[in-house]
C-alpha cells in the first residue's frame, strides 16, 4: 500500500514540477506577482512528495518487501539493517531517486532561504531548477521506476552487491550527489540571469554560498570514494584515473574555478560572463558525470549494471540542458556588460590565473576521458587512456598553479605588487628549500622529483599560513595582540588559508605515497614472519567464521617493531552466500600518517596463502588534506557576509546591467 | 593577459596531443595479438574470456592463465593478486606487454565489480567471433 503511495507521490511531484517550471516564468514575463509566487510553495511541495516517495521505498527495503523488483534484486532478509537502508541507493533506480530527492531539496531550500532575492529572479531560478527535476522525474517514471512489482513475490532477495556492503559506500553516493546536484543551483541562477538579461555583483553574493556548499560536499564525496576504493578494492590505490572517478573530478575542477571567479565578480563586478559560463559548465559536467556512470558507455572499475535505453534518455537530457543553456548563453551573454578593469598583476589577475589552469586541467581530464569513446565511434579502434596520460597532462598543469597559490592572497585588488609578495614569501621559500634538501639527503639515491614534489606540498602548506600569519603580525607583535587580530580576521580569510593548506597536504601525501611506498607480495604460512619498512609481521593463524550474510576466512597477523607487538591486523576473504561472490576485506594499521595495508590473496597448494602487504608513508595526508579543505570551506561559509539568508546588504538589489 | 591565456592553452593542447600519441594503450583480442605483429615491450590491453581449466595458481604469487576469444588463445603471466571476480569462463581485461621471449606478461588484471558484468570491449570482441550470446534480461527474474 505504502509502495503505491510512494509511486503516486512521485507522479504528483512530476505534475508539480510541470507547474513550477512554467507558471512562475510566465509570471515574470508578464510581471504578474501572483504567478511568480507559485514557485516557492511549489518547490516545497515538490520536495515533500519526492521525500514521501523516497520514504516509501526505504520502508520497503527495511521491511524486505520482495514483491518490489528493486528490493528483490538488491536486498536480502539476512542483510544487516544499516545495509538495508543503504541498499536503497545501491542500485540504479534508487540512486536516481536519491538524485532527484536532493535536487528537490535544494529547490525547497532555495525557496525557503531566498527571501532577499528580487521576486522575478527567484521565480526564474526556481523555474529553471524545476526543469531539471521535471526531466529527471520523467526519466525515473518512464525508464527506471523503483516501484515496479513482481507477481508472485519471491521468498528471498538477491542481496546487495557485496562490494557495496560497506560503511564507506553508505555515505559516499549521498555526499557525491549533494555535490553534483548542489551545482544545479548555480546553473539555475546562471540560466535565470541570462533569461532576465541582467546580472551584477549581488548575483555572485547570492550564488557563492550555494557553490561553496556543493563544493564542500563534492570534495568530501570524492575523498570518501577514493578512500573506499583504497580499502575495499584491495589494490591499495587511491586514485585510478578511472572514467567514473574523472566524471566526479571534472565538476570539482570547474566548480573550484567557479568558486574563485565568483569572488572576483562579487568584489570587483568583473568576469561576469565567464562566471556565468563556468556555472553552466560545472553543472553540465555534473550531468555528464551522471550520464557516464549511469549509461555504461565507458568501461570502468566502478560501472555497475547498466542499460542502454536509459543511456539514451540521459543523453537526451544532457543534450537538451547543456545545448539549451549554451545556446541561451550565446544569445544573451552579449547583453551582460563587463565592468571592473584590473592590471594583470593583481588579486583578480591571480584568480584568473587559477581559473585558466583549472579549466585547462579540466579540459585535459575531459579529453582523456572521452577520447576513447570518440575514437571508437569514429574509427572502431579501441584504446584505453590511463594514468600515464593524466600524469603527463594534469601534472604539469597543476605545478604552476600550486606554485602560484601562495601569491594570490598577498596581491592587492586592482593592482598588486608581485615583487613585494615575493619578498614576503622569502622565508617560506627558504624553509621549503631546506625541506627539499633534507628530503633529498634522507632519500639519497631515490627519485629527485619526489624531493621537489615534497617541496611543492610544503610550499603550499607554508604559503597558505603565511598570509594570515602576516596579517596577525605573528612573532612581530606580542602574542596577545596577534591573538586579538586573529579573532578579528574575517572567517573567509581563515577559510582560504585552510583550504590552500589542505591542498598542500594532499599534494604532499600523493607525492610521498607515489615515490616511497613499498610493496611485499609473498606466500605465508601460519607461523611465518616477514618484514616491511622496519616492522615485522608475524602470521598467527588462518580461521573460518560465519557472518550474517557471508562466510569468511580471516587471518590474524601481529605487527611488531623490534620484537615488541604494536598491533593486530586481520585481513579477511569473504564469500557472500546469496550471490556466491567473494570480496577481499583489507586490514589497515594507521601509525600517525603512515599506513600498513594488508590484503589476502589465493590459498596455495602448498598450504599457505598469498599475502599482499604495503607500507604507505604519509598516505593519510591525502584524505586529511581534503578534510582540511572542507573545514576551510565551512569556515568561509560561516562568514556572516555570505550566510544564506543574511540581512539584505545595502546594495543587494539586482540593478540592471550598467 | 590574453597572451598568457593563449600560452597556457597552447601548452595544455600540446601536452594533451603529445600524451595522446604516446601514452594511450590499444585494446586487442587474442586474435589481434596473434595476427598483428605487436613489437615486444609495447603496452597493450588484452581482453577475452579466461579459458576453462587454464588457470594455474597457488604456485607462489605468480598466476598463469589463458585468455581466449575462442578463435585464438594467449597465455598470460601475472605476478600479483587476482581481483575477487576473476574466474574461469568469465570476461577479463589485462594490461601489459609481450616480452622478448614472446610471453605476454600482465601487470594489471581488471575484472569488474558485478559478477554479471562483461567489459564492453570483451563483449564486442566476442561478438566479432560470433560466440556472444546476448543474455535475456528477463532470465534473471524469478518466474
Amino acid at each position: 500500500m505504502l509502495v503505491e503511495i510512494g509511486h503516486f507521490a512521485l507522479v504528483l511531484a512530476l505534475a508539480i514540477a510541470l507547474i513550477q517550471s512554467t507558471i512562475p516564468i510566465w509570471g515574470s514575463r508578464t510581471g504578474d506577482e501572483r504567478l511568480m509566487a507559485v514557485a516557492g510553495p511549489a518547490a516545497i511541495a515538490q520536495f515533500g512528495f519526492v521525500a514521501l516517495s523516497f520514504a516509501a521505498l526505504t520502508q520497503a527495503y527495511v521491511l524486505s518487501d520482495f514483491s518490489l523488483l528493486n528490493v528483490w534484486a538488491n536486498s536480502h532478509s539476512d542483510q544487516p539493517l544499516l545495509y538495508r537502508y543503504t541498499s536503497v541507493w545501491g542500485n540504479h533506480e534508487g540512486s536516481m531517486l536519491l538524485w532527484v530527492l536532493i535536487l528537490a531539496m535544494f529547490g525547497a531550500l532555495l525557496a525557503a532561504f531566498s527571501g532577499n532575492l528580487p521576486k522575478s529572479l527567484k521565480a526564474n531560478v526556481l523555474a529553471v531548477q524545476s526543469w531539471i527535476s521535471l526531466a529527471f522525474l520523467a526519466f525515473i517514471l518512464f525508464t527506471s521506476n523503483p516501484f515496479e512489482r513482481i507477481n508472485p513475490p519471491p521468498f528471498e532477495g538477491q542481496d546487495l552487491n557485496p562490494i557495496l556492503q560497506d560503511i564507506g559506500l553508505a555515505i559516499h553516493p549521498p555526499l557525491l550527489y549533494f555535490g553534483y546536484v548542489g551545482f544545479s543551483v548555480a546553473f539555475s541562477f546562471a540560466a535565470a540571469a541570462l533569461i532576465e538579461g541582467r546580472i551584477d555583483a549581488a548575483w555572485a553574493r547570492w550564488v557563492r554560498p550555494w557553490v561553496l556548499t556543493a563544493w564542500i560536499f563534492l570534495t568530501l564525496g570524492i575523498s570518501m570514494g577514493s578512500y573506499w576504493a583504497y580499502y575495499e578494492l584491495g589494490w591499495g590505490g587511491f586514485w585510478f584515473w578511472d572514467p567514473v572517478e574523472n566524471a566526479s573530478f571534472m565538476p570539482w575542477l570547474s566548480g573550484t574555478a567557479l568558486l574563485h571567479s565568483a569572488i572576483v565578480m562579487e568584489k570587483r563586478n568583473a568576469l561576469k560572463v565567464w562566471t556565468i559560463l563556468l556555472a553552466i559548465l560545472t553543472f553540465s559536467l555534473s550531468l555528464l558525470g551522471t550520464f557516464l556512470v549511469r549509461s555504461g558507455v565507458l568501461t570502468s572499475v566502478h560501472a555497475f549494471a547498466t542499460d542502454p535505453t536509459r543511456g539514451v534518455f540521459i543523453l537526451a537530457i544532457l543534450v537538451a540542458f547543456i545545448g539549451g543553456a549554451l545556446a541561451l548563453y550565446a544569445w544573451r551573454a552579449p547583453l551582460l556588460k563587463q565592468g571592473g578593469l584590473f592590471a594583470p598583476i593583481s588579486r583578480e589577475g591571480a584568480l584568473v590565473f587559477n581559473n585558466l589552469f583549472l579549466s585547462a586541467a579540466c579540459a585535459a581530464v575531459f579529453i582523456g576521458t572521452l577520447y576513447p569513446l570518440a575514437l571508437e565511434a569514429l574509427t572502431g579502434e579501441k584504446i584505453s587512456v590511463g594514468a600515464p596520460f593524466f600524469n603527463m597532462t594534469f601534472g604539469p598543469l597543476m605545478i604552476p598553479l600550486l606554485i602560484a597559490v601562495p601569491f594570490g592572497p598577498l596581491l592587492a585588488w586592482k593592482r598588486g605588487d608581485l615583487l613585494g609578495a615575493a619578498q614576503r614569501l622569502l622565508a617560506v621559500a627558504a624553509l621549503t628549500f631546506a625541506v627539499v634538501l633534507v628530503t633529498w639527503w634522507l632519500t639519497y639515491g631515490g627519485p629527485v622529483l619526489a624531493a621537489l614534489g615534497v617541496g611543492l606540498g610544503i610550499w603550499g602548506m607554508l604559503g597558505a599560513i603565511a598570509e594570515p600569519a602576516m596579517r596577525i603580525k605573528l612573532f612581530r607583535a606580542p602574542l596577545g595582540d596577534s591573538l586579538r587580530r586573529a579573532i578579528g580576521l574575517p572567517r573567509s580569510a581563515w577559510g582560504t588559508a585552510m583550504a590552500h593548506f589542505g591542498v598542500g597536504m594532499t599534494v604532499l601525501g600523493v607525492v610521498a605515497v607515489s615515490a616511497w611506498q613499498t610493496e611485499n607480495i609473498l606466500v605465508m604460512k601460519p607461523g611465518d614472519t616477514t618484514e616491511i619498512a622496519g616492522y615485522d609481521i608475524h602470521f598467527n593463524a588462518l580461521q573460518e567464521r560465519r557472518g550474517p550474510n557471508f562466510d569468511e576466512q580471516f587471518a590474524t597477523f601481529t605487527v611488531g617493531r623490534d620484537g615488541i607487538p604494536v598491533a593486530m591486523l586481520s585481513p579477511t576473504k569473504r564469500n557472500y552466500r546469496a550471490r556466491g561472490m567473494p570480496t577481499t576485506e583489507t586490514a589497515i594499521l594507521t601509525l600517525a600518517t603512515r599506513q600498513i595495508y594488508m590484503a589476502l590473496g589465493d590459498p596455495q597448494q602448498s598450504g599457505g596463502i598469498a599475502v599482499r602487504i604495503y607500507d604507505k608513508p604519509l598516505v593519510v595526508l591525502i584524505w586529511l588534506g581534503t578534510v582540511v579543505m572542507v573545514i576551510g570551506g565551512l569556515a568561509s561559509l560561516s562568514d556572516r557576509r555570505y550566510r544564506v539568508g543574511a540581512p539584505k546588504p545595502a546594495r543587494g538589489v539586482a540593478a540592471p546591467a550598467e | 593577459m590574453i597572451g598568457t591565456a593563449g600560452g597556457v592553452l597552447a601548452v595544455a593542447a600540446g601536452l594533451i596531443l603529445f600524451a595522446l600519441t604516446d601514452q594511450i594503450v590499444f585494446f586487442n583480442s587474442p586474435t589481434d595479438l596473434v595476427e598483428k605483429s605487436i613489437p615486444p615491450g609495447q603496452r597493450i590491453r588484452l581482453g577475452g574470456l579466461v579459458k576453462d581449466g587454464s588457470v594455474v595458481r597457488g604456485q607462489g604469487s605468480a598466476v598463469e592463465f589463458v585468455v581466449t576469444d575462442t578463435n585464438r588463445d594467449v597465455k598470460v603471466i601475472y605476478d600479483g593478486i587476482l581481483p575477487d571476480l576473476f574466474r574461469e569462463g568469465q570476461g577479463v581485461v589485462t594490461e601489459g606487454a609481450v616480452g622478448t621471449d614472446g610471453q605476454f606478461r600482465a601487470d594489471t588484471v581488471l575484472a569488474k565489480h558485478d559478477e554479471t558484468y562483461m567489459p564492453k570491449e570483451v563483449a564486442d570482441a566476442l561478438k566479432k567471433q560470433g560466440v556472444w550470446r546476448h543474455d535475456d534480461p528477463d532470465a534473471a527474474k524469478p518466474q
